[in-house]
């Protein structure tokens, strides 16, 4: 039957919403009542039908209108999207990997179809029937990658392993939370971790990139990660801050429901077979607090959650100005009984 | 979460004799789908299994990353070694239905370099079969030097001279032609990176000569899978899953503790990945360190070893797992 694709917007009027079948396969990403930094990295494979996880690649609800935001932010913005010169061959890599899952987990949106190096995609919710040569950029109208990430929601950041290390050589990016591509390419994984609090300390950076770097082939990895953005916007970056950053000072004890969002990224890790490279992907998900507290086990362990939160982490994530309204608003949905172990809702 | 590699169920497709001492083989992939694709440097772990004993031994795809039809790998039979090489030219057949594993890349080329200068001793050439193939489509600016005993061992020399004809240059021992090392390295372009397979003695030469010439260490790649040495047998404790178990003479530690149900992380089982790095409890003996993984502090502190290559001689061996 596929997926009935919503009009929305991520700007401007805020149209964005979930259905409620989408309020109940949200990536809740809290598994207790307290939240502190782990290597929370577990083997990236199939979950069960109805969640996040039912394909490796989730394509949603809200991809049409997140592909048709992610190219008015191209077209202000085009360094949002770059590849270094020797990342090609990765985009590549990147592009076939895309188009299998997509086609794979949801045939009736995407088809591929193969002869030798001569590709054939067709897809149905951007109207696209493109037939091309794999490996040759002159047969697409973008570089690979860019070519198939204006089709798959998510950030995407393409890791080249080399001396022990990763590096940001490419990447399509423009769902971020507060990071930009522009300033990050070229870096390794411990220059562009370096602002993030306590974990250097705890050695989790070491230890997670022994980890990246022995990610193998048709065994990818995924781990959860989280903060908070008020409204609806994709697009927090800090190119846009003089847009987005004044936003924190409108939350209200009235708008709290409507304004503050949860933002769950997905984030996963694949080995690319031609380039040896990484790819990351870091899908981006987004739930108002209206939406998030028809589940009562949500609303109480955010509760707690925020409330406890170290400040620093506060602050990293941005929160500080207005946590304490968030949990007075909060509190009044925890009634202080237990909740089940697990993320998902009652 | 990564006990070995997820596992590829191929048939033996073709076995090709290659000279006195290599015999090609070519697997296929049981179902008649395609393989995963590669890239050049890429190996994978083959299963042997030889009557009770499963050997798991290394060996670099060396086709064209391109065509994935088929995987193809070079076997040097080695008549002193733990018997892999052995079982593979001796018992492996066309039909014959073995396990593979995913590829993995532990010699990857740097894909920045302006020019890739390869030298490559003996079977040594394997990995660099698939990145000159990879390059070569790509239209990749390469050089490679190949050094073999004869004429007559020189595994694909002939085939590599014909593909790549003056970006190959080959030398042989036995007319005395040695690569004019210094020179070389002097003599390369700006943003030329190294790579070097072959014999541990040529690897260390030439890491040592392009340090003492000023290349950078992130220019120079080399891939040494140190075979697992046979040895005394000896006993080990393991203390988590609480087993004693004996590590025969033709068997590496690894194996040992595979073989008693216990599975450790691996990748390469040459000693050069880190996967299957264990913490010792206790001893009492000298350890026999052969990986190129834990350096010279961690050898000598007792507190660490690599059980795909390494060996213990002594009283008591206590580790954790």
């Amino acid at each position: 039957m596929g997926i009935t694709f919503r009009k929305e917007t991520f700007r401007d009027d805020f149209t964005f919403r979930n259905s409620p079948e989408h309020i109940r396969r949200f990536p809740f990403p809290f598994h207790e009542d307290a939240y502190m930094y782990a290597v929370n990295i577990e083997p990236h494979v199939v979950g069960p039908k109805g969640s996040v996880l039912e394909n490796l690649i989730d394509v949603d609800e809200h991809y049409v209108a997140e592909m048709q935001d992610r190219a008015l932010v191209l077209a202000e913005d085009p360094l949002r999207c770059q590849s270094l010169p020797h990342m090609t061959l990765a985009g590549w890599d990147l592009l076939e990997l895309l188009m299998e899952q997509q086609a794979l987990g949801y045939p009736e949106h995407f088809t591929l179809t193969r002869d030798g190096d001569r590709w054939r995609w067709i897809n149905r919710p951007l109207g696209i029937d493109d037939t091309f040569t794999f490996g040759d950029t002159s047969t697409l109208p973008y570089g690979p990658m860019e070519y198939i990430t204006r089709q798959s929601q998510g950030d995407f950041c393409i890791l080249d392993q080399r001396d022990g290390n990763l590096w940001m050589d490419a990447g399509m990016v423009t769902t971020q939370a507060d990071w930009s591509l522009d300033f990050d390419i070229g870096m390794n994984f411990f220059e562009w971790h370096a602002p993030v609090p306590l974990a250097h300390e705890k050695g989790i950076f070491t230890r997670a990139l022994k980890f990246l770097t022995n990610i193998q082939q048709g065994k990818p990895a995924r781990r959860l990660n989280w903060t908070m953005t008020i409204n609806p916007r994709l697009d927090t970056s800090p190119e846009n801050y003089h847009k987005w950053g004044p936003d924190r000072t409108t939350v209200t004890p009235q708008n709290v429901g409507d304004k503050v969002h949860l933002r769950v990224e997905l984030q996963s890790f694949w080995r690319l077979p031609r380039s040896n490279g990484i790819v990351f992907p870091i899908r981006c998900y987004l739930i108002k607090m209206d939406e998030l507290v028809t589940q009562p086990k949500w609303a109480r362990r955010l509760h707690r959650v925020i409330r406890d939160l170290p400040d620093e982490l506060a602050n990293y994530k941005g929160l500080t100005r207005y946590r304490p309204t968030l949990v007075e608003w909060l509190s009044k949905l925890d009634d202080g009984s237990p909740t089940s172990p697990g993320f998902g809702p009652d | 979460m990564s006990t070995g590699t997820t596992k590829l169920d191929v048939v033996v497709s073709d076995v090709v004799p290659v000279n006195d001492l290599v015999t090609r083989f070519h697997f296929r992939r049981r179902d008649g789908q395609l393989l995963p694709t590669f890239s050049g440097g890429a190996h994978v772990v083959v299963e042997m299994r030889d009557g009770e004993r499963t050997r798991l031994n290394p060996y670099s795809l060396m086709g064209s990353p391109l065509d994935t039809r088929e995987y193809t790998i070079s076997v040097r039979r080695d008549d002193v070694g733990r018997g892999g090489s052995l079982f593979m030219h001796r018992n492996v057949r066309p039909g014959h239905e073995m396990v593979v594993s995913y590829p993995v890349n532990l010699f990857s080329l740097d894909l920045r370099a302006k020019k890739h200068l390869m030298l490559a001793g003996g079977i040594g050439i394997t990995p660099f079969m698939a990145q000159t193939a990879q390059l070569a489509a790509e239209g990749g600016n390469f050089e490679l030097h190949y050094t073999c005993r004869t004429a007559s061992l020189g595994t694909y020399a002939d085939l590599l001279r014909e593909r790549y004809d003056r970006r190959v240059r080959l030398y042989h021992d036995d007319l005395d032609e040695r690569i004019e090392l210094d020179r070389l390295l002097s003599s390369q372009p700006l943003g030329t990176h190294l790579y070097v397979c072959g014999p541990g003695g040529m690897i260390n030469w030439v890491r040592e000569r392009a340090a003492t010439l000023g290349w950078p260490s992130e220019t120079v790649h080399f891939e040494h899978f140190a075979a697992p040495q046979p040895g005394l047998p000896f006993d080990v404790t393991l203390a988590v899953t609480g087993k004693t178990i004996r590590v025969d003479e033709q068997q590496s530690l690894l194996e040992a503790i595979e073989a008693a149900g216990v599975d450790p992380p691996y990748l390469c089982r040459g000693g050069v990945c880190g996967q299957c790095e264990t913490n010792v409890i206790s001893y009492d003996g000298k350890f026999i360190h052969n990986d190129h993984w834990l350096g010279e502090e961690d050898h000598r502190s007792g507190c660490k070893i690599m059980p795909c290559v390494s060996r213990f001689e002594g009283r008591s061996l206590v580790l954790e797992r």
